[in-house]
């Protein structure tokens, strides 16, 4: 054998490993998609809130401290539910997006879109995301609402942290960002969902143009 | 240099062996199906060469039943990740010396 086929085999080798072991066909589109979502989803949230703003400002303002009423405000408001199913909105049809853009590049590759690296990468990905998730409803439930946006990111990054083993590995830097963005968002508890569209919006969009970049356009 | 040559192993001096093991050292285990979509070969060729590497010692067949399909896993050993590593080290050196 030559010095060419050697370097033929390690190539093969690392080619094999990483498909073998590794969910690659994520779609880094999708990723910008899932930004775009959630930048949409935070001005809808951003009217609402601003609304209730106004709202509690002139009714509720001479009884207890702004902050008070606010924090009381979103708990006891419908509002509080509606952004939540706002929020379940955009995740759902983010995961479809993902689903979908996965599924093409899957194919493109010659790869299965179900298979054990991809359950991998969900199980990695979903025990942290649904263990924060039950977490942010107990903080509803005790109208901790302010904790809620911090909560979500620290969750959502360590789920992708987790899950950055099983799939490309950008994604754990994804998973650092909002893991760090959320918790410089416990100290400005009233700015949750700035932090929002910085962690969920802007973070998706930029990391999901680098692995378009990086790997789509191959 | 007569080192690094005895470093390799003759047993992966083949593709699709060394496929096998490098799927085999990054997963816990694979199935005989994943291998073969994996690396794109024929049952009895696949099947042939996992003989030779369970020949070794190098790989373990697992065999069991899931309802009543027959299940058949793979792992590699202790002895087939040393043998494995010390066959990419010996890959390495021979690139960097020539």
């Amino acid at each position: 054998m030559t010095q060419q086929d050697y370097l033929k085999d390690i190539s093969e080798i690392k080619d094999l490993m990483n498909k073998s072991s590794r969910f690659i066909s994520l779609s880094g589109l999708s990723g910008i998609l899932a930004g775009i979502y959630a930048l949409i989803g935070a001005g809808i949230a951003y009217g609402w809130i601003y609304d209730l703003k106004e709202s509690i400002e002139t009714f509720e303002y001479h009884e207890t401290s702004l902050i008070k009423s606010l924090i009381n405000g979103y708990a006891q408001h419908p509002l509080g539910f509606k952004l939540l199913i706002l929020a379940m909105i955009i995740l759902v049809v983010a995961v479809i997006t993902a689903y979908i853009l996965s599924s093409i590049k899957a194919k493109k590759h010659g790869a299965k879109i179900w298979d054990a690296t991809t359950k991998r990468l969900l199980f990695n990905f979903c025990v942290p995301l649904f263990s924060g998730g039950i977490l942010t409803l107990v903080m509803m439930q005790y109208g901790l609402i302010g904790l809620v946006a911090p909560i979500t990111l620290i969750f959502y990054g360590l789920a992708c942290f987790s899950a950055s083993k099983y799939t490309l590995g950008d994604v754990k830097y994804l998973g650092i960002t909002n893991i760090i963005l959320g918790l410089i968002n416990t100290q400005f508890l009233g700015y949750g969902l700035y932090f929002w569209a910085i962690g969920f919006g802007v973070m998706h969009i930029i990391y999901g143009s680098l692995m378009y970049f990086k790997y789509d356009r191959k | 240099m007569k080192n690094i040559i005895l470093n390799i192993n003759k047993v992966f001096d083949h593709r699709i062996r060394l496929g096998i093991m490098s799927v085999l050292m990054v997963n816990n285990h694979a199935e005989f199906n994943t291998l073969k979509e994996l690396l794109g070969v024929t049952d009895g060729n696949l099947a042939s060469h996992i003989k030779a590497l369970e020949k070794e010692s190098f790989i373990l067949i697992e065999k069991q039943f899931i309802g009543k399909k027959p299940n058949t896993k793979y792992k590699a050993t202790k002895k087939g990740k040393e043998a494995f590593k010390k066959h990419i080290e010996a890959l390495e050196k021979l690139i960097k010396n020539s």
